[in-house]
């Protein structure tokens, strides 16, 4: 294995400035104003924005006009719930141990509602992508689509409509996309069970308790 | 002859009931219906698509999926970091190795860990063997939709070579799974470097081939130009990206306009751009790309920097609370992974973002007003994999 000292090379062109993302956050002030209820950046990396479940198709059409993000990258939601099942992490001969259940923690940009849907668009001029993020509270379970700001949108749609019962009002075929159509349930809420983790535990968790004779848990890989 | 049975009428009776109820859903008054699918070969698996039809043109179509849905955003809730690449090394698997990386680099993000240099320079050299692997496949897969067999069997048995030297590096032909958490799973085998500048040489005279045997062809040329045209517009409405973005005229890559760690801009090399945006454009960029996906490996194999290739990380990984986006400009197109980390062993939700769900999303768009076999050559030049519609 001879090869030869690379050139040194600095690490790539200077970072992103936090500077960027301001900018564009301002910019979608302007145009959403009160809309806008919680942000989040992290530096050199990225933009959360939090807006209001009216605004969500006027903070669309902010983004991809106003702001210049044309480029459609996704559509999806986050069910914030802690999953009642636990993570399957514990070894199958182990006693259960009974926690009681865990508050509802959400993520960058706040939330109040146990299911968010986020979506994300990219600008080819920027350089960067914004992460939109808005609640959906579940006695009013819906959402304005999003196909009239980025046609790509409807797919994505019929995906989060399946996976997690939020509806998006006025797409036009709002049928499953991946389930069969007599499906019952919606697979990616938290509360819906992996069967194939009740029948059978996961034996794979044993890999990562420690090795006899280590003291501490974060021992050095070799 | 021997007289049909009772038992094989009625066998057949239920053959055509079953056939009815398939079709019942998209039954209308104007048009015929035609199934191409979900076993149709120029599927790439198990994809169907329903197409109504007034004799020839296609009045609209609609992909029915699913076939293939394996449940990975759920599966991954329930696997720690280190084995959740294991099962998104199966979502495109031609490319496995590529699907890694960006699901890796998100999670090091969270953990704010960067893999030593060494590392970042073989990643980026597999990444880049993986798209050879994948689009040597397609160029000969295009050609066979449009019934030229010849050039299949010179792209399998080049992409051979890549494989080869994918395998030896990793241990696996298909399914690497070589990437972790902070670096590589081992270091380079004595003596890949020269066998890999020999395959890259090699692919670079299948590429000179292909431009032989099928660019120029006129049964070819009548077949994809002016073809399918999707115009840039539209591909950013619909999210396409990879070579189909850029054979719409957008000049734009994440390997160099976002490389997040990994090392394409250490190198020398230039995105292909295609103004047409027709079927041929597809091809066409894609067979460039694989010419100067070689040059790439060729420059990093030169410059691998020494050092470990491996980080320093915890035995155990636990990855702290944060939400974060990495894309990485995959074979097929862009891939991202939104990695939500609870600060547990595994992740609280992957959202995958596959390039092939997006770029088929315009199916239907695209095909409408066109012929029947026309469907065949603008499904084949988009170029998707099921695994990675289906996820």
């Amino acid at each position: 294995m001879s090869s030869p000292e690379a050139p040194a090379t600095e690490e790539a062109e200077a970072p992103v400035t936090d500077e960027v993302r301001e900018e564009v956050l301002a910019e979608l002030r302007e145009d959403l104003g009160d809309a806008i209820v919680g942000t989040h950046i992290v530096p050199g990396q990225d933009l959360w924005v939090r807006v209001t479940k009216d605004a969500w198709q006027q903070a669309g059409f902010a983004l991809r006009d106003g702001a210049g993000f044309k480029m459609f990258e996704f559509v999806s939601a986050i069910d914030w719930l802690p999953s009642p099942w636990g993570k399957s992490e514990d070894s199958p001969t182990d006693e259960v141990v009974e926690t009681e259940p865990a508050e509802i923690v959400t993520g960058y940009a706040g939330g109040d509602t146990r299911f968010q849907v986020f979506a994300r668009a990219h600008s080819q001029t920027r350089k960067m992508g914004v992460t939109l993020k808005v609640d959906v509270p579940e006695d009013d379970f819906s959402l304005p689509t999003w196909i009239p700001v980025f046609a790509g949108a409807n797919w994505h749609e019929r995906e989060t409509r399946e996976m997690f019962g939020i509806d998006f009002v006025g797409h036009p075929h709002l049928v499953n996309i991946y389930l069969p159509g007599e499906f019952e349930g919606h697979p990616l809420r938290k509360d819906f069970p992996l069967l194939a983790r009740h029948v059978k535990p996961w034996p794979g968790i044993v890999d990562i308790e420690p090795m006899p004779g280590d003291e501490s848990e974060e021992g050095e890989e070799g | 002859m021997a007289a049909i049975t009772d038992r094989q009428r009625l066998a057949y009776a239920n053959a055509q009931a079953a056939d009815g109820r398939v079709n019942l859903e998209f039954e209308t008054d104007e048009g015929m219906t035609l199934n191409m699918g979900p076993q149709h070969p120029a599927t790439h698996g198990t994809l169907r698509i329903v197409v109504k039809l007034d004799g020839e043109q296609v009045l609209s179509c609609e992909p029915v999926m699913g076939y293939m849905h394996r449940g990975y955003e759920k599966l991954t809730e329930v696997r720690t970091y280190p084995q959740v690449t294991t099962l998104i090394n199966r979502i495109d698997w031609l490319g496995s190795f590529a699907n890694e990386v960006p699901f890796i680099l998100a999670a090091e993000r969270l953990m704010e860990i960067e893999a030593p240099p060494r590392a970042q320079w073989i990643r980026t050299a597999l990444f880049e063997l993986s798209r050879i692997a994948n689009i040597s496949l397609f160029v000969g897969d295009m050609a066979l939709h449009i019934g030229a067999m010849t050039a299949a069997f010179y792209a399998f048995r080049d992409r051979e070579f890549v494989l080869n030297q994918i395998e030896a590096a990793t241990g696996g032909r298909f399914h690497p799974n070589f990437d972790r958490i902070g670096g590589l799973k081992d270091d380079l085998p004595k003596g890949w470097i020269a066998d890999t500048k020999a395959a890259m040489e090699r692919i670079r005279d299948f590429c000179d081939e292909m431009e032989i045997l099928v660019e120029g062809n006129e049964i070819f040329e009548a077949r994809t130009r002016g073809i399918g045209v999707i115009p840039a517009e539209v591909a950013m409405q619909f999210g396409l990206t990879g070579a189909n973005l850029r054979a719409s005229g957008v000049d734009w890559d994440l390997r160099r306009d976002e490389p997040v760690g990994l090392a394409w801009n250490e190198v020398d090399w230039n995105v292909i751009t295609h103004p047409d945006g027709d079927s041929f454009a597809r091809f066409w960029v894609r067979l460039q790309e694989i010419r100067e996906s070689t040059r790439i490996v060729d420059q990093l194999l030169d410059g691998l920097p020494a050092g470990p290739y491996m980080a320093k990380v915890p035995r155990i990984i636990k990855v702290p609370e944060g939400e974060a986006w990495v894309a990485t400009e995959n074979p097929l197109g862009e891939m991202g992974y939104y990695v939500v980390s609870q600060g547990g062993l595994g992740p609280f939700r992957v959202k995958i973002r596959t390039a092939s769900f997006n770029n088929v999303s315009v199916v239907p768009w695209v095909c409408r007003g066109v012929y029947v076999p026309d469907v065949i050559t603008i499904l084949a030049s988009l170029y998707f994999i099921l695994g990675d519609i289906d996820r």
